[in-house]
């Protein structure tokens, strides 16, 4: 009798822990019911990093001449990883409201509808980062270095602040809809505030007068992010005479892409006190 | 009663009016200052114990707090006051299929509805097999569910949310869905559940289905528990609540110039005291006063008693009555007893012609009295014997 009682909370308890196969499960509907009834289906995912390569590459290196050796390569390092924070942040945001069917009948515990999210934007980062590595491997077989192991440090970052920010924002926007599009505006303006078009050496030169400022904007966790992928990508620090990422050592990198992991921790502690305080309103506010 | 699974003490649920709620950031400022703390109580101070393997009936009137009762003791919804403890697997079946995606085939919601339940996939996959056998979607388990009729789709749900081996199953009213073979399953399955141990509470407009199936029923009113008990007496206390104890539906349109229902009147036979609610073997009559034109021909009276599906139980024809200078007369049924039946009871009455057997006016009075037993094994009680007899051996 008592173990069968132990039995049965363990498998009360199981309803409401958050399980890998129940997540798996949800990144697994998701992409699915993104790409049913596609022939092309999951190539789909590679035709906007695709478009945005050509566009920028069109715009800043044939018309505006950047003069940046490798531009694409350069773009495409930072451009993916940023492409994963959109992502999942912007898709985590709306994660609760969009399954407010599941939220207001069934009993589960709801952190895996933003975490979901973010698996489901990170099966796509793995899949366009491996096409990238394919191509560099083809292409600019000199890519390959031992630079590369900053992926790590840079990737767990980037992980940590989309959870966070998934979690954070799927919260507020059941109460507040505007989160939704107060977010789309804030992460247009923050796509250019981080150095994915642009070297984050000019924005260094040019706010040589001001290191406070130029610390503020290293600060943006994404920034820490992009630089630590491009330097872990890109291997052509110094093009035409003009540094185009900050030399000497991985000092630098690392340096930052540890402030912006403790900020992403903070966040995502925020963020998971945000969520469980306001999850017990969910159903009735949906 | 095994140790309690569902314990809920002091539950309370406050909903804040809607036409208060600010949703967006703008009306959150605009209403900051009157942003009271007004609600509405949906759910008062209720404490419910429920012990393993009990059947609960929860009934009531629309808007009694029974679905919110059931969001909150599955974790749905937060108490506002009180607490809550449940122990175990909890299905519920607050709306079949909740959680179905129409764009993926019924498979891979079957996969995802049953992991989204707390089942690993291995043991869904065994499952698998059984829950679109009872779904009786072999046909079409790989098509995409949006296609699916809304009675394939309510049996998908169902099928998976009973193969997920809860402990605890928490149904709404969703068994009013769905056809009636479809409905049988669904109380076999049910009482496979109760065999087996599982705890059920469900919420049911059937009130005939209470004293079949539930070992207990909970009567909610304006968010109170108003009964907790006997399931018989629940479905009459509710009843009476709802004010549909007697008189409720009749024709009684049928032209002023003939013979009419005009009372029904239901008492002990004894004391002649006004009665509802009978036992079996108990002694009950009914009295009925038919209202008829000044100097009509005799008519007469058929009464029929009627159980679940309108089906009859038994009929009693009156001799003819001779209406009174003012036209009324008046015709009491006696049964002496009253025969081991549970449930309820409706009251079919017609007015008739004796001579040719037309009738003048019919009326039907539903849920008329109340038969209860201890528990609901069956309709009828009938004495029977079992013994086993000798086979001749044939030289």
């Amino acid at each position: 009798m008592v173990q069968a009682q132990s039995a049965a909370d363990a498998r009360a308890a199981a309803q409401s822990r958050v399980r890998l196969e129940l997540l798996t499960e949800l990144v697994r509907k998701d992409l699915k019911v993104k790409y049913k009834n596609s022939a092309l289906g999951f190539i789909w995912s590679l035709a906007n990093p695709l478009l945005y390569l050509a566009v920028f590459t069109l715009v800043f290196d044939k018309l505006l001449k950047n003069g940046i050796e490798a531009f694409p390569v350069l773009f495409m390092s930072g451009f993916l990883v940023w492409n994963f924070f959109n992502l999942a942040t912007l898709s985590g945001t709306g994660s609760v409201v969009g399954n407010a069917n599941l939220v207001r009948k069934v009993r589960f515990p709801r952190v895996v509808l933003p975490l979901s999210s973010v698996g489901f934007a990170g099966v796509h980062f793995v899949l366009q980062l491996g096409v990238l590595l394919v191509v560099l491997a083809l292409f600019y077989r000199d890519a390959f270095g031992p630079q590369l192991v900053l992926l790590v440090p840079a990737l767990a970052v980037v992980l940590v602040f989309a959870t966070a920010m998934a979690l954070l924002a799927s919260a507020l926007n059941v109460r507040y809809r505007d989160v939704e599009h107060l977010l789309e505006v804030i992460l247009l303006a923050w796509f250019w505030l981080t150095p994915i078009v642009y070297p984050v050496t000019y924005v260094r030169d040019e706010l040589a007068g001001s290191p406070w400022l130029f610390r503020l904007y290293l600060a943006n966790p994404m920034t820490g992010v992009v630089t630590a992928m491009q330097r872990a990508i890109y291997v052509h620090p110094v093009t035409g005479g003009r540094q185009i990422l900050p030399a000497g050592g991985y000092g630098f990198y690392l340096t930052w892409l540890g402030v912006g992991g403790a900020i992403a921790l903070a966040l995502l502690a925020a963020g998971l006190w945000t969520f469980r305080r306001l999850q017990a309103d969910f159903a009735e506010e949906l | 009663m095994g140790a309690p699974t569902i314990v809920a003490d002091g539950v309370g649920k406050r909903f804040q009016l809607h036409h208060r709620r600010a949703t967006s950031l703008k009306e959150r400022l605009l209403l900051h200052r009157q942003s009271s703390s007004e609600g509405f109580w949906a759910l008062r101070e209720v404490d419910l114990e429920i012990g393993a393997g009990q059947t609960v009936g929860l009934i009531g009137p629309n808007g009694s707090g029974k679905s919110t009762l059931l969001k909150v003791l599955s974790g749905i919804l937060a108490p506002t006051t009180g607490t809550v403890a449940v122990r175990g697997r909890v299905a519920s079946l607050l709306e079949l299929g909740a959680g179905f995606n129409g764009e993926l085939t019924g498979r891979e919601n079957v996969y995802l509805n049953a992991a989204i339940l707390g089942l690993p996939r291995r043991e869904t996959a065994r499952y698998f097999d059984d829950i679109v056998a009872f779904a009786e979607l072999e046909p079409f388990i790989d098509n995409q569910v949006k296609h699916y009729s809304s009675g394939q789709y309510v049996r998908l749900g169902f099928a998976v949310a009973v193969h997920v081996s809860p402990d605890i199953l928490l149904i709404d009213e969703v068994l009013a869905v769905g056809d009636e073979s479809f409905q049988r399953k669904c109380l076999n399955k049910i009482a496979e559940f109760q065999q087996r141990g599982c705890t059920i509470l469900f919420v049911t407009h059937a009130l005939d289905l209470i004293p079949r199936i539930c070992s207990r029923g909970v009567v909610l009113d304006h968010g109170r528990v108003l009964h907790d008990g006997d399931p018989v007496e629940a479905a009459e206390r509710l009843r009476s609540l709802l004010g549909t104890g007697a008189d409720q539906s009749g024709g009684a349109a049928a032209g002023t110039d003939r013979p009419k229902v005009a009372a029904v009147r239901l008492f002990d036979p004894a004391s002649g005291a006004g009665k509802g609610h009978f036992r079996g073997g108990e002694a009950m009559a009914v009295e009925l006063d038919v209202a008829a034109p000044a100097g009509s021909a005799p008519v007469a009276v058929r009464m029929a008693v009627t159980g679940p599906a309108d089906v009859p139980m038994w009929v009693m024809d009156s001799e003819p009555l001779h209406p009174g200078p003012d036209g009324t007369a008046t015709v009491r049924f006696t049964v002496k007893e009253l025969p081991q039946i549970k449930g309820i009871y409706a009251l079919a009455v017609a007015v008739r012609d004796p001579a040719s057997n037309v009738t003048y006016d019919a009326r039907r009075f539903g849920e008329a009295f109340l038969a209860a037993g201890d528990t609901a094994t069956g309709v009828l009680e009938v004495v029977w014997t079992a013994e086993q007899v000798e086979h001749q051996v044939q030289p």
